[in-house]
């Protein structure tokens, strides 16, 4: 509809022919000029005509582009240079978003259908990380996890976790500032497996 | 007058404080110009190539005082290419010469070679203080020159300069005799120091009153140093990284307690929020404070910290305070007098931080307020007025809307009749800066009312000639201007180039302003220096002979006596 529109409006046959991604009858995004090519010295300024400079503005391109589409220009906003580089922005915030976001781990049982997910920000140590575990897996548990080293009497589970570099760790081990900052994901073992685990540890 | 005797004259200069009425009674006749320029102990030169360094210190030859201004405002923003101009070394070697009795030089905006910061360590025995601000080109070896031999050296004050890290050992120049500094901020500076040799000078220097340290400096060097210093008026801190259950934030919150006189603070690079409570005990007494360098301290622990600043003048401060930040202030700040709120997130990824709302309750709750810099997502033609209406006593105005051209979003209307409300209301508007989508109207309303204005920054503004043309006929005490991405063209460049003798200088980029037009002004103009700066990577394949027609990217247009300069750059043409 409105693309085949265009189409027709830059009377450029080529475009039919041209490779792109996307359904054919769908305009790609056309990139902006990034403002270091000699062409656009003057701010995303499309043609060089002094009438149509009076009626666009730069940056009015940007209305329907995500925001980090959005082009620099050069000395824009008008900062200190010294301001600008005392710290970074985006890195700040991103810090700031996983601060708020929690940090979500999943939690697998083996045997259980389905998997869980907790955030481990909200417990304060492992006493209620297990016991939280306890409560959601109970449905598949005949006996309970027990407290300790995360080693049971009975059916023989364990609670172990996959740490940043990808090795699975049994839980309990290093303090809790240091677990929640590594735990990548956790995982609950039952049976032989974790016998295997206990002699390697007496090993 | 001229039958007193000079002795009594000079006592009657005494009392002028400006530099404008000193200039102002030297022009009277030759007698008054005569003992004027004997007894100026403060000079300022507000571009140093207005006027050779040879001939102000022939003219001031008991000059005590020099202040420098190099490189356009524009270079703050990289509109400048590096190596432009602006060097401190002939002021140097000149005062050196001519003017052995300097005690203190000030330099903004310029290149600072170490070489230079050596000859001024070794050519002035009564010097007393080096504020350098905005300046490049020096090493902490330059420093450490100073710090050797500038016996009795009271001031050393480093703002926001680029300084290459040569190692830690400068500080310790300050030999053991020197116990006269009284002011001393290196917090610029990125490199490590020995925070022992910092903290036995801070101990011997009895009448230290302003310190600020910089980010590579520990809570627990700062809680020693606080605890040696309790007469502290001024204070940057480090970085302020502590666990708030740390020994050494113990000791920094009892230092805290013991410095009764401090009044401003900076630094807190990289407080985190909880570690803010420690300063709650100061934060009654504190005038001025700086908050913009803390990013990681959000709206709501800003909001409690800023709950105690009853007696606060000068802010500070990041855009995540928020509106609801703002109100706050306008709520407890009622002594505010200059807010500076600056944008925590420049490439504008984020959702909108401050906007109208807060700067509306800024103005009706700080009725003092003269002095704002503002960065913004919108701004509304209602809120400007409001504001101009709340706030008649603004002497500078800068605002920033973070989208260049944007229109006032209620009305999608140009936001011209909002600065047109406050270049009307303020009378005594000596700064401006504006921002927003802007027609030739506002520059109309701007040479009409503001009458006072001296300085002008314009970006992204106007439809056509006629606004530069407004400013130029109607701003009588314009001093400086500078204009970027505007379509202002020979014609408006040429409509008045008297003008240009009253001013500073002027500045246009990326404008419609040709090699032909600035040729024209360069030859009307014979004491005028019209600069056309190339870019760089453009002037190897710029033609030999371009056209008149060439549109000029960078024109800089200053007054001078000094003729055209010979540190000029290649790519900077002198016309």
């Amino acid at each position: 509809m409105e693309a085949a529109a265009s189409y027709v409006k830059d009377g450029d046959d080529l475009r039919d022919t041209e490779l792109r991604l996307g359904l054919p009858g769908t305009e790609a995004p056309e990139k902006p000029a990034a403002p270091s090519t000699r062409g656009s010295k003057r701010a995303l300024q499309e043609d060089g005509d002094m009438e149509s400079r009076a009626k666009s503005r730069p940056l009015e391109v940007d209305c329907g582009e995500a925001p980090a589409a959005k082009t620099q220009i050069v000395g824009w906003p008008p900062i200190r240079s010294y301001r600008r580089n005392s710290f970074p922005p985006r890195k700040v915030e991103a810090e700031a978003e996983a601060e708020a976001a929690g940090l979500y781990v999943k939690v697998s049982m083996d045997g259980a259908p389905y998997l869980r997910k907790i955030d481990l920000k909200v417990y304060k140590g492992y006493k209620e990380l297990r016991e939280a575990i306890d409560n959601m897996f109970k449905c598949f548990t005949q006996g309970e996890v027990s407290r300790k080293e995360g080693c049971s009497s009975g059916s023989e589970s364990a609670i172990t976790y996959e740490d940043k570099d990808g090795d699975l760790m049994l839980v309990g081990d290093v303090p809790w500032e240091m677990f929640i900052s590594s735990c990548r994901r956790l995982r609950i073992m039952k049976g032989c497996e974790v016998r295997g685990l206990r002699t390697r540890q007496y090993s | 007058m001229t039958y007193f005797p000079e002795e009594v004259v000079e006592h009657i200069f005494d009392f002028l404080s400006s530099h404008r009425d000193r200039n102002i009674v030297s022009t009277v006749c030759k007698a008054w110009y005569r003992v004027e320029r004997l007894s100026r102990r403060i000079v300022f030169v507000g571009n140093c190539y207005a006027v050779r360094p040879g001939r102000v210190m022939a003219r001031f030859p008991g000059m005590k005082c020099l202040s420098v201004k190099g490189k356009p405002h524009f270079a703050d923003f990289n509109l400048v290419p590096h190596d432009w101009g602006g060097f401190a070394l002939p002021w140097i070697e000149a005062a050196a010469r001519g003017c052995p009795g300097l005690e203190e030089l000030r330099l903004k905006r310029m290149v600072v070679s170490d070489e230079s910061l050596e000859l001024l360590a070794r050519s002035f025995p009564n010097f007393k203080a080096l504020v350098l601000v905005s300046c490049e080109g020096f090493t902490t070896d330059g420093l450490a020159a100073i710090a050797t031999h500038c016996r009795g050296l009271r001031e050393l004050d480093l703002q926001e300069n680029e300084v290459e890290d040569h190692g830690r050992q400068w500080l310790s120049c300050f030999p053991d005799s020197c116990t006269s500094l009284e002011s001393l901020n290196f917090a610029c500076l990125k490199g490590e120091v020995n925070a022992g040799a910092l903290e036995r000078l801070v101990a011997r220097c009895v009448n230290l009153r302003s310190l600020k340290l910089n980010r590579a400096i520990s809570v627990e060097s700062l809680a020693r140093i606080l605890a040696r210093t309790p007469h502290l008026v001024e204070l940057g801190t480090g970085s302020f990284t502590v666990e708030h259950r740390a020994e050494a934030y113990q000791r920094l919150i009892h230092a805290f307690r013991k410095c009764k006189s401090l009044k401003s603070l900076s630094g807190f690079w990289d407080v985190a929020p909880r570690c803010l409570q420690s300063i709650y005990s100061i934060c009654p007494n504190l005038t001025v404070l700086n908050l913009s360098y803390a990013p990681a301290i959000q709206g709501a622990d800003l909001v409690k910290l800023i709950r105690h600043c009853f007696k606060l003048q000068k802010l500070w401060v990041l855009d995540c305070i928020g509106d609801k930040g703002l109100a706050v202030v306008a709520s407890t700040c009622q002594e505010l007098q200059e807010l500076r709120v600056f944008p925590s997130d420049i490439y504008g990824t984020g959702t909108a931080a401050v906007t109208e709302e807060g700067l509306v309750a800024i103005s009706s709750g700080c009725s003092k307020l003269n002095s704002l810099l503002y960065f913004c997502h919108q701004m509304t033609n209602a809120a400007l007025i409001t504001v101009a209406k709340n706030c008649p006593h603004f002497t500078r105005f800068r605002l920033c809307i973070l989208d260049p051209g944007k229109p006032d979003p209620d009305t999608n209307q140009p936001l011209d009749e909002g600065f047109g409300a406050i270049v009307r209301s303020c009378k005594d508007l000596r700064r401006l800066s504006l921002s927003g989508l802007l027609t030739d109207k506002v520059f109309l309303y701007i040479g009409e009312y503001a009458a006072r204005l001296e300085m002008l920054s314009i970006a992204f503004a106007g439809d056509s000639d006629k606004g530069m043309v407004y400013v130029l006929n109607g701003c009588k005490n314009l001093r400086k201007l500078e204009i970027r991405d505007s379509p202002f063209g020979d014609a408006a460049l040429l409509v008045n180039v008297g003008k240009y003798e009253t001013m500073r200088s002027l500045w246009m980029s990326s404008c419609d302003v040709t090699l032909g037009g600035c040729k024209a002004l360069a030859a009307k103009m014979p004491r005028l220096n019209v600069e056309v700066i190339n870019d760089r990577d453009e002037s190897d394949e710029m033609e030999e002979n371009p056209s008149d027609m060439h549109k000029v990217e960078k024109m800089y247009v200053y007054r001078t006596l000094a003729g055209a300069r010979n540190d000029a750059p290649e790519f900077v043409e002198i016309l």
